[in-house]
């Protein structure tokens, strides 16, 4: 174990936790706000239990969400302190910008949302969940800001006195066309990961049985969610389909990976459907459909595709001098190459599932609630976008190897240089363990909230009266007196 | 003054003034959470103290988000060797802020009165840590630590816990315990304001022989008293002033005032460290090797668009987060459980 090692570890680590409730925070917020705007136009009393409920879930997304997010902010100090360093001048900004634009803006407004249910007219509170939804989403966009400089650095200049980055153009910085291919992807998959999560839970709680009298609540939810998930389903492939074009002219590196090819393919390309990988001897056997590659990369039927190899190559010659300490370029290609397969396959299977629900719960013939096989699908899919969130960081980060800043600084120069392996080992464990406890908790906590269904949402009290328990005898001398 | 060194300079002053209103209004959170076990006599007081803050804790947690962000885009320096070199206190931090962060959330959640009492714990134990913790941190820099060459940190175990980073420590729970108070006098029913006043009250009377031991160890233990002499001293005198008007205002049961007191204490503890490191934001023990403001800043160009940023949306923040406080000003009153259904009350 090194000090390198455990704090790529500890980064993986907290990033994926953190990205479980990014995504569904931003996607339940946007969904719940969906259904609190029906409740304002339509005035259908369920509508306002939906935002209710599964606003209860949301709360406790966003609540685990905040967690982990306040470590991503502190480690880039305190385990990549030469990093901070090296680009604190360009990365720095975009996140001190998300505190001060997108933190304050959702923290502020989720806290009112919660609290004045009955101070606002529906017209007035929806606003609130909408003004978090936002902020949330503005959070996404400052964040993939620093991200893509990482990715692909653009308005910088090296400091000959230093070695450090400086930023000469803020506009280029936040206009990099990076961030603008990875956001829209991010925020669909985002939105898909929120509605498809209510579907499934709502599929759940269709096949309940004491709470055969909440069917209509569910099949509302579910078809409420359902209609968010299709479209964003929709999107989030259209939108990956573009990245994918800017990763091939910024990191071919990385889209040869994910493609598992290492020798130049032939013009036009065969797409790999699976296969078999070996890294050490650099050879990958498997399924191919003919020109599908070419298709895919270039939206044409013509068109070779560089091999890892040939980049390799490349990339040697280009920073050997800078770089001598690096022997090759490859990255973790097996790793890549079946994230994106699972990604994708997510994409694909909510967009058919969620589809499918709406079919089934159509007016005219509804008949999903009846049947339990097609309710237990859709339920224990509900945990498919995760698996496709993580892919697609998987790709994102492990994709640049060995590159901290693509092309710039390496992530064995980016570490803290006073950091130890006990410190780390230490900090690594009682984060894995805190990890463990609050995912648990909050899956424990949302399918509770589930089993006791909408009812426990009608009976709040005013928004500045506290229900205290009943059985507490001190309570009860407190309401006689008030 | 070139337009480059006020930059440098308005900066320094932003950092400081961030983590001053973050221990103005975190201090409130911290406050109240420790209020739950040392106040509190049972789970629904402890429910309805974590409901006060209940809308507005992540708030003005954020304000140290926001600290810790703009120190990275400002004086990337200062972070990198701030955070890096004190690992395992902000460690510690973290951990207590996870635990307070999720606390009122799962109390809110949860069904039976022992499962809460964990989640009041967790939020209780995430009150005390960060505080203290923070604390030691800001009164362990400003004795000096050992620095390289390349102005890392290596503070061995007594840099970092010494008696005055203890005293530290415990005086910004202290504070922080006292300020917590006087804001559930304001948002409590009339009984129970008093009953805050009251303990306030007596809780003062352990201020003062602390604030008098805090500033003989500032004395010895830095070099604020030679090398900033009458603004560490005006500042002293201030701290001291707000903590005798907090008392009295305590006394006299004003929880307004008291609370403007206390608050202009804990602020005026980061006045104090942040007005005697200047112009160095890490005090190095071999005193050449400190980090100077003016070599941990980011490029003049950097703190021009942060500038701009900041002189834009500062006021907006500041009207919104003002307006959540102002529409949510009225006092809690309990009120009964509903018969009906076995709802966990609405933290």
């Amino acid at each position: 174990m090194s000090v390198l090692g455990l704090s790529r570890f500890q980064f993986a680590m907290t990033t994926i936790f953190h990205f479980f409730y990014v995504p569904l925070s931003i996607g339940l917020a946007f969904t719940v706000a969906v259904m609190e705007t029906l409740y304002v136009v339509k005035r259908k009393p369920v509508y306002l239990r939906m935002a209710k409920f599964w606003g209860k879930i949301f709360l406790l997304s966003f609540a685990v969400g905040i967690v982990t997010g306040i470590i991503q902010e502190f480690q880039f100090g305190m385990n990549w302190s030469e990093y901070s360093r090296f680009m604190g001048d360009i990365f720095g900004a975009p996140l001190a910008i998300e505190a001060l634009l997108a933190f304050f803006m959702e923290s502020t407004f989720v806290g009112v949302w919660m609290f004045t249910w009955n101070r606002f007219k529906p017209g007035v509170h929806v606003i609130f969940i909408w003004l978090t939804w936002l902020g949330s989403t503005i959070s996404a966009v400052w964040i993939l800001a620093a991200n893509s400089f990482m990715q692909h650095p653009v308005g910088f200049k090296i400091d000959p006195k230093d070695g450090h980055a400086k930023m000469t153009d803020f506009w280029a910085v936040i206009g990099n066309s990076q961030l603008w291919k990875a956001f829209p992807h991010v925020i669909s998959g985002a939105l898909m990961t929120g509605s498809f999560v209510i579907v499934g839970m709502a599929a759940f709680g269709l096949l309940n049985k004491k709470q055969a009298n909440n069917r209509e609540f569910y099949v509302s939810s579910l078809r409420v969610a359902a209609v968010i998930a299709v479209v964003s389903a929709v999107l989030v492939i259209v939108a990956g389909d573009l990245q994918t074009q800017q990763i091939i002219s910024d990191q071919p590196m990385k889209f040869a990976a994910t493609e598992g090819i290492y020798n130049d393919t032939k013009d036009p390309a065969p797409w790999t459907v699976i296969a078999l990988i070996n890294e050490q001897a650099k050879t990958t056997k498997g399924i191919e459909i003919p020109a599908m590659l070419s298709l895919l990369a270039y939206h044409s039927i013509h068109g070779s595709v560089k091999g890892m190899n040939t980049l390799n190559h490349e990339m040697l010659q280009q920073f050997g001098k800078a770089h001598p300490e690096i022997a090759n370029y490859f990255v973790p290609t097996n790793v890549l190459f079946w994230s994106f397969r699972f990604m994708a396959a997510v994409g694909f299977a909510v967009l058919i599932l969620a589809a499918l629900a709406l079919w089934f719960t159509r007016k005219s013939k509804n008949t999903l609630a009846d049947s339990c096989w097609k309710l237990w699908v859709l339920g224990v899919c509900l945990y498919l976008p995760f698996i496709g969130n993580t892919g697609g960081w998987l790709i994102t980060e492990l994709g640049r190897y060995p590159w901290l800043v693509y092309g710039l600084l390496t992530i064995a120069d980016g570490v803290s240089p006073t950091a130890t392996v006990p410190s780390l080992l230490f900090t690594n464990i009682v984060y894995f363990l805190l990890f463990l406890v609050l995912g648990g908790v909050m899956v424990f906590y949302s399918r509770r909230t589930l089993h006791q269904g909408p009812e426990s949402v009608d009976g709040d009290a005013e928004d500045e009266r506290v229900v205290v328990r009943a059985s507490a005898r001190h309570a009860e001398r407190k309401v006689a007196l008030a | 003054m070139s337009m480059v060194d006020f930059l440098q300079l308005l900066w320094f002053f932003v950092i400081a003034l961030l983590f001053a209103i973050f221990l103005f209004l975190g201090g409130i959170d911290f406050g109240v959470g420790i209020a739950t076990r040392l106040v509190a006599r049972n789970g629904d007081e402890r429910a309805i103290y974590m409901r006060a803050i209940g809308p507005h804790w992540d708030g003005n947690e954020v304000w140290l988000i926001t600290a810790g962000g703009a120190m990275f885009a400002a004086f990337p320096l200062w972070y990198a060797s701030l955070f890096s070199g004190y690992y395992i206190l902000l460690f510690l931090v973290l951990v207590g802020l996870i635990l307070r962060g999720v606390s009122f959330e799962f109390a809110a959640h949860s069904i039976t009165d022992s499962e809460r009492n964990v989640w009041q714990w967790a939020n209780f134990l995430g009150s005390v840590l960060p505080p203290f913790f923070l604390g030691m941190m800001l009164t362990s820099l400003i004795q000096g630590v050992p620095m390289d060459a390349k102005q890392n940190v290596h503070a061995g175990f007594f840099d970092v816990v010494n008696l005055l980073s203890i005293v530290g420590g415990v005086a910004v729970v202290f504070f922080s315990f006292v300020h917590g108070l006087h804001f559930l006098s304001l948002k409590l029913d009339k009984e129970d304001s008093r009953h805050m006043l009251n303990v306030s009250e007596k809780v003062y009377w352990i201020a003062y022989p602390a604030l008098v031991v805090f500033v003989i160890l500032a004395f010895f233990f830095t070099d604020f008293y030679q090398k900033r002499t009458w603004s560490s001293l005006f500042i002293t005198v201030v701290i001291l002033a707000a903590t005798i008007c907090g008392h009295v205002a305590a006394t006299k049961k004003r929880g307004g005032w008291a609370f403007i007191a206390s608050g202009v204490t804990l602020a005026g503890v980061i006045a104090f460290i942040f007005n005697g490191m200047f112009p160095r934001v890490m005090i190095a023990k071999d005193a050449s090797k400190s980090l100077l403001y003016t070599t941990a800043v980011a490029s003049p160009y950097t703190l021009k668009a942060m500038s701009i940023v900041l002189c834009i949306f500062l006021p907006i923040v500041l009207v919104y987060f003002s307006w959540s406080y102002y529409i949510q000003r009225k006092r809690l009153v309990y009120a009964q459980a509903p018969a009906v259904s076995a709802a966990p009350s609405q933290v």
